[in-house]
């Protein structure tokens, strides 16, 4: 492992702590506990999108070598709490949308379960269902809040007024289209239910809120509940908060128990269960002086949640405080099908969101005939305008400015279609991107000398590929001012202090501010020579700040784009990123998480779309083949840089959190570049070539 | 129905009985505990199992173990020899060429199995000229010979000169 001189970790860019490991495949994934004569479970899935099922007959399965169990409502545990209805599995004959678990089968090898669940036969009393998402049904209705607790709809001034009075106007509609995380590692358990107590290795972005969630359902105590998730496969929302795969693998643990339940999501398995991305219909009109000042900004949007539990996607939040306008209005109206259940996906609200409003903004600097920069930069805010608070930093102008210059804006014609090489159409875009700082609540860290010097630091965070493991050991080590080799951070496991959720790019700011508080406290406490056991536990202090400070990360995108005149075929050879986040704890991991999210952005705006077919209410396109993501020939060069940004107020390390920010403008980038390469506006993701022939 | 098969994995021979539906990667995760091939989409479109075997790149899913008794098989874990990382390795962790790990066994072998490609002189999509004697690995030969793997985390601009550097070692 790599040294550091006291006090000196924090920036640094050192490789990662787990980096052995994970280059070797001996990191232990959920899936890959050791346990001894595990039983493998393949579940049943509903093949209707409505109804109820009618009969379940088991009976070849049952008789199938090596078959353990059969489990279907009619013999289903009954869970202690059914409040969730996306949990509570097997409780009843009911489907509310196709590939809903109705039962699960359990067997000594993974072949033969997948064989046994082949075998049960299913019948259903079929009814009318709806997965058919439009913007024109009569049926859409407002949510009361949307996620992240942020209100529904907002308005500010008189957007009509200004609307009809301004001297340019904008007013189009944009779509995004439902797409799924996708972690390589699909969503796994590994369940052992022993004498009352519950072990569960799993794939999770936070150990104690699935212990939170399982405890709760089953009716167990929550210290009767392990769950261990040491290193996790990504997860980018997905695994964020527990779907039903978890409940029905501890279910089947309690079914057999004494006998570990392995249950592996196939990747198609991947596409009805786990959430995804809503689709979204957003209409964005804007007005404008004849300077370019924006007078009015207002962002309706559409977008689809399932009957049985609501998620509404925050889709035009970031618009609400992106620019200066004194005139502003958003709302957002959700369509309830009989369909799984939305959740959360890299940047869920900013990332639909943004698309739209950054691709609108292009299009209204033509319209104002200014250079999309410094259309941006006219109508850059004082203040953030929804919350009345002045911004902690808002470094956005200088990310534009430094983007631009990496990039070589100057040079740029900014007619449309104006550059060519032989076949191929290039044009050059740029976007800007914005994520809150999120606080979440819940966290605490625990530091024991172990003499000589070493300290064990404990949270149960998780690492979900987002560098935890070697950034709260950078700031473990500054805390307690030693080098990093004299921490051992231990995480990933509910035996720990409890730590929040890895979501909202939140963790390594919610958990190292953890760790800092509980190193002043064991310093105060303890002094600089402690003795071996000398211990201290602290959690995430209130910050006040936040009651007087606006706290965002923000970002500038650039794309280079290049359209085959023939084929439309989309290439994007180079991307530069600049991103004002505070401060960097480790170089290098940011940098990989920067290219990362724009990359995820990059496939946003060009591949990736999960086709819903309304006729059967599910995905049809749900593998690698026919769902795209990039592969490596896809992804250019990525150039990424940050401001230096010092600020105070964001917490005591002055970070911001960087999960997210990456993939924010990075579709909308993409999507400018390649409407200035070909002069064809696509409004409606993903930018397949189809859409470029005309 | 079972079949016996011998595999030499990572310069161990292994004995075992296996049903004949089985594939070699879950005859490597879930018989034998060597969990460095990842099963990250079961139909051979992700990469993530990459095995060599015998010597050559292949995804361990789209692989059944009785149609490979007596093979030989080495995964990420058997290129690091006597504890020390094999040069690909250390690479991808100077470049940060991962971030969750999950697609990184597989991508370390493949990458690995694809210089041994190069070295043979064998052309890709991408090269230009198909009857030269040797191939030249630029960062395009690298991203097209290496998209057989996926990384959701998007980690493909530092898995490029991640390869190129251990190719140059």
């Amino acid at each position: 492992m790599s040294t550091t001189a006291p006090g000196r970790a924090v920036g640094a860019p050192l490789d990662r702590i787990e980096g052995p490991q994970k280059v070797t495949g001996r990191a232990s994934y959920a899936y890959e506990h050791d346990v001894e004569n595990p039983l493998y479970l393949c579940p049943l899935q509903s093949d209707i999108a409505l109804g109820r099922v009618a009969r379940i007959d088991a009976t070849d399965a049952e008789g199938l070598p090596g078959v353990i169990a059969v489990i279907s409502h009619q013999n289903a545990p009954t869970l202690a709490n059914t409040d969730d209805k996306e949990l509570a599995i097997l409780q009843s004959d009911e489907v509310a949308f196709r590939g809903q678990y109705i039962g699960a089968v359990v067997a000594e090898t993974f072949e033969i379960a997948r064989h046994a669940a082949n075998l049960v036969e299913v019948s259903y009393d079929e009814e009318p269902h709806d997965a058919a998402f439009r913007p024109d049904r009569n049926d859409l209705y407002t949510p009361d809040q949307l996620n992240a607790g942020f209100p529904t709809d907002t308005e500010e001034g008189d957007v009509e007024g200004a609307l009809s009075s301004a001297a340019v106007t904008l007013d189009e509609t944009y779509t995004t289209p439902l797409e799924h995380n996708n972690p390589m590692e699909p969503h796994t358990s590994v369940a052992v239910w022993r004498e009352g107590d519950l072990t569960l290795y799993e794939s999770t972005q936070g150990a104690h809120a699935v212990r939170r969630t399982v405890a709760r359902i089953f009716g167990l105590d929550r210290d009767r509940v392990r769950v261990v998730a040491l290193h996790v496969g990504g997860g980018f929302g997905s695994k964020g908060l527990p779907h039903a795969n978890t409940i029905l693998a501890v279910m089947a643990a309690q079914v057999v128990e004494g006998s570990p339940i392995k249950f592996a999501l196939t990747r198609q398995q991947m596409f009805s269960c786990v959430g995804y991305r809503t689709p979204t219909v957003q209409r964005i009109r804007l007005g404008a002086d004849e300077s370019g000042h924006l007078t009015a900004t207002s962002h309706d949007v559409v977008e689809q949640t399932s009957k049985i539990k609501e998620f509404a996607e925050q889709t035009a939040y970031a618009t609400r405080s992106m620019y200066a306008s004194e005139n502003r209005s958003t709302t957002h109206r959700l369509a309830a099908l009989d369909v799984s259940v939305p959740s959360w996906m890299r940047a869920p609200g900013e990332a639909p969101g943004m698309y739209a409003l950054e691709v609108a903004m292009d299009e209204m600097a033509t319209k104002c005939g200014l250079d999309p920069i410094e259309f941006r930069i006219r109508n850059e805010p004082e203040i953030d305008a929804e919350t009345g608070l002045p911004y902690s930093s808002r470094n956005l102008v200088a990310c534009l400015r430094e983007g631009a210059e990496r990039l070589g804006w100057e040079d740029r014609d900014q007619t449309p279609r104006a550059r060519r090489e032989g076949r191929w159409l290039v044009g050059t875009g740029v976007a800007s991107g914005i994520y809150p700082v999120f606080r979440l609540p819940g966290s605490k860290a625990r530091i024991r000398s172990e003499g000589d010097g070493r300290y064990v630091v404990e949270i149960g965070a998780v690492d979900i590929g987002t560098g935890t493991w070697t950034a709260l050991t950078q700031i473990a080590a500054d805390a307690l001012d030693v080098g990093v080799e004299e921490i051992d951070l231990r995480i990933g496991d509910t035996e720990l202090p409890s730590a929040s959720v890895e979501g909202g790019s939140s963790g390594i700011t919610v958990w190292g501010s953890a760790i800092l508080e509980a190193a002043r406290v064991f310093r105060e406490r303890h002094g600089d020579n402690p003795s071996e056991g000398d211990t201290a536990e602290a959690g995430t202090p209130d910050n006040p700040e936040t009651e007087n400070y606006s706290m965002h990360a923000f970002g500038a995108y650039f794309a280079e784009a290049r359209v085959n005149e023939d084929t439309g075929e989309v290439r994007v050879p180079r991307m530069t990123g600049v991103f004002a986040v505070g401060r960097v704890i480790n170089a290098k991991t940011a940098r990989s998480q920067f290219i990362g999210g724009m990359t995820m952005g990059l496939s946003m705006a060009l591949h990736e779309e999960s086709m819903l077919d309304p006729r059967f209410g599910h995905v049809v396109n749900h593998d690698f083949a026919e769902y795209h993501i990039p592969t490596n020939a896809d992804v250019g060069e990525m150039d990424v840089a940050w401001i230096d940004e010092d600020d105070p107020y964001v917490n005591p390390m002055g970070s911001k959190g960087i999960g997210e920010i990456g993939i924010v403008g990075s579709p909308a980038a993409v999507a400018n570049a390649v409407y200035h390469a070909t002069g064809i506006r696509v409004r409606d993701l993903p930018i397949t070539p189809d859409k470029l022939l005309l | 129905m079972d079949a016996e098969v011998i595999l030499d994995v990572d310069g161990t021979e292994h004995s075992i009985t296996v049903d004949t539906r089985t594939t070699l990667l879950d005859a490597l995760r879930e018989r034998l505990g060597i969990t460095s091939p990842k099963k990250g989409c079961d139909h051979g479109q992700c990469g993530a199992c990459t095995i060599l075997l015998d010597g050559r790149r292949a995804n361990s899913c789209l692989a059944l173990a009785v149609a490979y008794d007596g093979s030989e098989i080495v995964t990420a874990e058997g290129l690091a020899q006597n504890g020390e990382l094999h040069p690909m390795q250390r690479s991808f962790i100077e470049h940060d060429g991962y971030q969750c790990g999950y697609c990184t066994p597989g991508q370390i072998v493949s990458a690995v199995g694809m210089l041994e490609e190069v070295r043979a002189g064998w052309p890709s999509h991408v090269t230009g000229e198909l009857n030269v004697e040797e191939v030249v690995l630029d960062d395009d030969e690298i991203r097209e010979r290496m998209s057989g793997n996926l990384c959701r985390c998007a980690a493909y601009a530092n898995i490029v000169p991640a390869i190129r550097e251990a190719s140059e070692r």
